[in-house]
């Protein structure tokens, strides 16, 4: 058995154990320690995916695990992100008597979504989304004393046992007509004998099932209420890093589907659909974090123009890529923002922002003008290259859905951009610590540094 | 290089003001106003180096920006960006000198300004498709922050307005640059490769569905009736220099596009059509003098006669590309003829704002029936305003009838009709105009203006600066026809 093609999954999962462990023996004064040892393993973990690259595509493990581009870039992006989650979280959680186990649920939550990432085989996907999800419960509902958390966490619970029962159902269904849950049988049964009504079937389940962990319709209904209810570092890692796993995974899954079938308009209709719902339903939000959960909604349709013209144009996964990645700085950014302002959510909370907390208030204004798409921030290349993907796979439609949800979300962040630059401030506004400041900043400037260097993204992603 | 440098120091000078040590007011403003005369300088250097007689696009920089997409950080100037851009980086001095409330947030409001020029400039010296992009959107944001906090009346309401609109103008450009880049092989967004290679030639729909996208893109943006309804908002709200700066340079960018892009990347598309732009121009010219007569707010009314006076442009270019051979000379005065309005419309429509900028900071109000009679009481705004508002209807021996004379003795060459119409434009302009003049400056004066001031030094000073040169426009357009003129016959395809 190749082991060292899995090290750096394995360095998490030492790190998440050890930190179970080290937690449970420790008092409240040591519990932060766990904050070091996830960095930590989360350090590791990043250079030895880092040594992973460069070398040809390949499956390694009996062929279940992707050691490809998409992989690799999937799991640097999950790897940053969470420790950016990491590093966001010590202060927020201070208050908490037992939070070291939640470092622990951190490293797992993306374990499962490099899991999902780099799956070839239908039974691992489902342990991947699966391993995503039990740790994506408690993460939202973390703050156990508190209702709006318990309410996010059920919610996730519940749509997502509907939504992994129906994935399950998918793949069994492609695993009765295949015979096979190893992505290479399943692509070569498929090509020989092809049911177009049981695969559609099938394809329909699966969508449903990872529309679930992407934050997409039909399964999206949980992300606006993680967003505002869940802690809010687990909310940015919620928000961001199992629509990674899970868009990679549906990319790696639809291109089992023969040619001749066409699937692609069903990704496009749910691609198109799930932009206007997030986008209509962001519009006249109050609450900033709920807001952000409705535009990451929309954000996913986004993800999954991609992943709709992923046969017919060979762009169409480098722009998946670099997309994710202006979608996760972007995301952090302004999520750390919140965090650093000590969680304030309210819309009106946030007037004359600007005037007290001037680089506060320009990470908020950066990330949401990086979603909106302006040049030249990470975001409008991330979208660019989306467009030109779907133009050239002829999906023009879509396009030009894409563009009138464009708008619309401009009108929202700007709901949150003027009252922050327009209005006079409150008498004082607190916040949270130096670090958090730091996180904040990191994030900010790689918005407008992946724009302007975003030549390097692009070359990683079509290596 | 210097080129750069002209885009380099407003950014610079941006950036030092937003999050440099925190100047006082009055040095802030100073700080602003040498740094916006550095790029008119070097545009003026650039103007002498500029050869007419050399090639189409001169002192050219090109550097890899993102290569895998063909983008680069590519500029260059032919005589027609190099007269666009010199007479922006003018009008943003004149703006940035103009006397402003900021507020007690000088370094902000001056940061922006500095931005929104940085912007400008880049637009007009762009020679990268998606770099044009970059600076057609941000001069967006430079334009939404500025009128939402520095404006009056419903200010956030005219910047939202503002700024969603012409989005909806800027990503139907985007759509038109995907459908030409993708077009073109291999992938670049040089214009020089995609003017020399027309790639949408000969491919029917497509290239007319691209062309509408760009049409619908710059038409929003100039505006063209009937996308102009963002316009009197956003005038009317601004702050008076933004306002100048809204008509004088924004404005430009939607015409410079349509020349820029669809005019010179698709040209026998653009030909097809030609005559559809020019009906929707004359729409523009007619509807917009007429509107702006029926206007009782002085900056309303101004802001109506600029559709009228991009109606003129419009036209101007339309005619120009109606054909791709014959009738030169015709297409040549058409197109020259808009490339001067552009040029005189910026100078006299910006004075016209910062007029009003000056009435409001005196009355604050613009309802033109409440002056009356301030010829005597002030000489100096009474002298300039009417030398604008001559200006702006025409009046021979300045630069406006310069170029709308250009523009017309084209288009009688080319669409007679429409031109015997358009003059119809000119008529109601200087109706309006006059009777506006009479209203402000003569009759009774109502008592309450008993201490109207005049224009201050900085005021008269601007305002003289900037009519000047449209009576050097109008009296001597030689110096500028020199670089305009080989660029126009190049581009028109008459060598």
């Amino acid at each position: 058995m190749p082991i060292a093609d899995l090290l750096p999954e394995l360095v998490l999962l030492a790190g998440a154990v050890f930190i179970i462990l080290f937690a449970s023996f420790s008092s409240h004064k040591y519990q932060p320690v766990c904050a070091g040892l996830a960095l930590l393993a989360i350090g590791i973990a990043i250079v030895l995916a880092i040594m992973q690259g460069g070398k040809p595509p390949r499956l390694t493990f009996f062929d279940v695990w992707a050691l490809d581009t998409m992989a690799i870039y999937a799991k640097l992006l999950i790897l940053a992100s969470g420790a950016f989650t990491v590093v966001l979280s010590p202060r927020w959680m201070a208050t908490d008597r037992r939070h070291g186990e939640y470092y622990a649920l951190v490293l797992f939550c993306l374990l499962g979504s490099i899991m999902m990432a780099s799956a070839t085989d239908s039974m691992e996907l489902i342990v991947g989304v699966l391993l995503s999800s039990v740790t994506g419960y408690p993460l939202a509902a973390f703050h156990r004393a508190w209702a709006p958390s318990l309410e996010a966490g059920m919610k996730y619970f519940l749509i997502g046992a509907l939504a992994n029962a129906l994935l399950v159902i998918g793949i069994v269904l492609m695993f009765g007509l295949t015979g096979a849950t190893g992505y290479p049988d399943i692509e070569r049964e498929l090509e020989r004998h092809a049911d177009p009504v049981i695969i559609i079937t099938a394809l329909a389940f699966v969508v449903a099932g990872l529309s679930f962990k992407l934050g997409a319709f039909p399964a999206h209904a949980w992300l606006p209420d993680v967003a505002q209810g869940a802690p809010a570092p687990a909310a940015a890692l919620l928000t961001v890093v199992p629509k990674i796993g899970a868009a990679i995974a549906l990319t790696r899954f639809v291109q089992l589907l023969p040619d001749q079938l066409e699937w692609a308009w069903v990704v496009a209709a749910f691609s198109a659909l799930t932009m206007t719902l997030g986008n209509l339903a962001a519009l006249w939000q109050q609450d900033l974090r709920r807001l952000l959960g409705w535009s990451a909604v929309s954000q996913s349709g986004y993800a999954l123009m991609a992943i709709a013209v992923v046969d017919s144009s060979d762009q169409a996964i480098p722009s998946l890529l670099v997309f994710l990645a202006a979608y996760a700085t972007a995301g952090f950014a302004v999520f750390a923002a919140v965090i650093y302002l000590r969680g304030r959510t309210a819309l009106q909370h946030y007037r004359g922002l600007a005037r007290v907390r001037p680089w506060t208030a320009i990470a908020i204004i950066l990330a949401l003008l990086s979603f909106v798409g302006i040049p030249p921030l990470a975001g409008f290349f991330g979208k660019f290259l989306l467009f030109r993907a779907t133009l050239d796979g002829g999906y023009a439609w879509l396009v030009i859905v894409a563009l009138a949800n464009t708008v619309l979300s401009l009108f929202y962040y700007l709901r949150v951009i003027a009252p922050m630059v327009f209005d006079q401030p409150p008498a004082s506004i607190s916040n949270l610590g130096r670090r958090t400041a730091l996180a904040m900043l990191a994030a900010t400037v790689l918005v407008v540094a992946l724009g302007i260097w975003v030549q390097k993204l692009i070359e990683f992603a079509v290596r | 290089m210097i080129l750069t440098a002209t885009v380099a120091i407003p950014l610079a000078g941006a950036l030092f003001l937003a999050f440099g040590p925190r100047l006082p007011d009055p040095i802030a403003r100073r700080f602003a106003l040498a740094t916006a005369i550095a790029p008119l300088l070097l545009l003026i250097g650039a103007w002498f180096r500029f050869d007419p007689a050399g090639p189409q696009f001169q002192l050219v920089l090109d550097v890899p920006w993102v290569p895998s997409l063909g983008m680069g950080f590519r500029l260059g100037v032919d005589g027609i960006a190099l007269a666009v851009a010199g007479m922006s980086a003018l009008l943003f001095v004149g703006a940035i000198a103009y006397p402003v409330d900021t507020r007690g947030m000088a370094r902000q409001y001056y940061a922006w300004m500095l931005f929104l020029e940085m912007a400008s400039l880049g637009l007009f010296l762009a020679l990268d498709l998606l770099l044009f992009y970059v600076f057609f959107d941000l001069s967006l944001v430079g334009m939404y922050f500025l009128i939402g906090r520095w404006g009056h009346g419903k200010p956030r309401f005219a910047a939202l307005k503002f700024f969603i609109y012409t989005l909806v103008g800027s990503l139907a450009l985007l759509l038109g640059i995907l459908g030409l880049y993708l077009a073109t092989e291999p992938a670049t967004f040089d214009m020089r490769v995609l003017i020399e290679q027309q790639v949408l030639a000969g491919s029917g729909a497509l290239a007319g569905l691209v062309l509408l996208c760009f049409v619908i893109g710059f038409a929003i943006k100039t505006p063209l009736v009937p996308f102009h309804t963002w316009l009197p908002r956003a005038h009317v709200d601004a702050p008076a220099p933004a306002s100048a700066l809204l008509a004088g340079v924004l404005l430009k960018m939607g015409t410079y596009g349509l020349l820029r892009i669809p005019f010179s990347m698709m040209r026998e598309t653009f030909a097809v059509w030609a005559p559809w732009l020019a009906v929707t121009a004359l729409v523009s010219i007619v509807y917009g003098a007429l509107v702006a007569l029926g206007q009782a707010d002085l900056k309303r009314r101004i802001a109506y006669t600029s559709i009228n006076h991009m109606g003129y442009t419009v036209l101007g270019i339309a005619v120009a590309g109606a054909m791709l051979e014959g009738n030169e000379a015709a297409r040549q005065l058409a197109l020259t003829g808009a490339v001067l309005e552009m040029v005189a419309h910026g100078l006299i429509t910006g004075s016209l704002f910062l007029v009003a900028g000056s009435f409001w900071q005196r009355g604050e109000t613009y309802e033109i029936d409440a002056y009356g009679g301030l010829a005597a009481q002030a000489p100096r705004l009474a002298l300039l305003t009417i030398v604008a508002a001559f200006a702006s209807f025409g009046l021979p021996g300045m630069a406006g009838f310069v170029a709308e004379l250009h523009i017309f003795v084209g288009t009688f060459g080319v669409y007679p009709w429409l031109a015997a119409i358009g003059l119809l434009g000119i008529v109601i302009t200087a109706a309006l105009f006059l009777q506006m003049l009479q209203q402000l400056f003569f009759g009774r004066r109502p008592r309450r203006w008993a201490d109207f001031p005049d224009l201050d030094f900085n005021e008269s000073l601007v305002l003289g600066v900037l009519l000047a040169l449209t009576i050097v426009i109008g009296v001597y357009p030689g110096f500028l026809l020199d670089a305009i003129v080989p660029s126009v016959r190049w581009l028109i395809g008459a060598g």
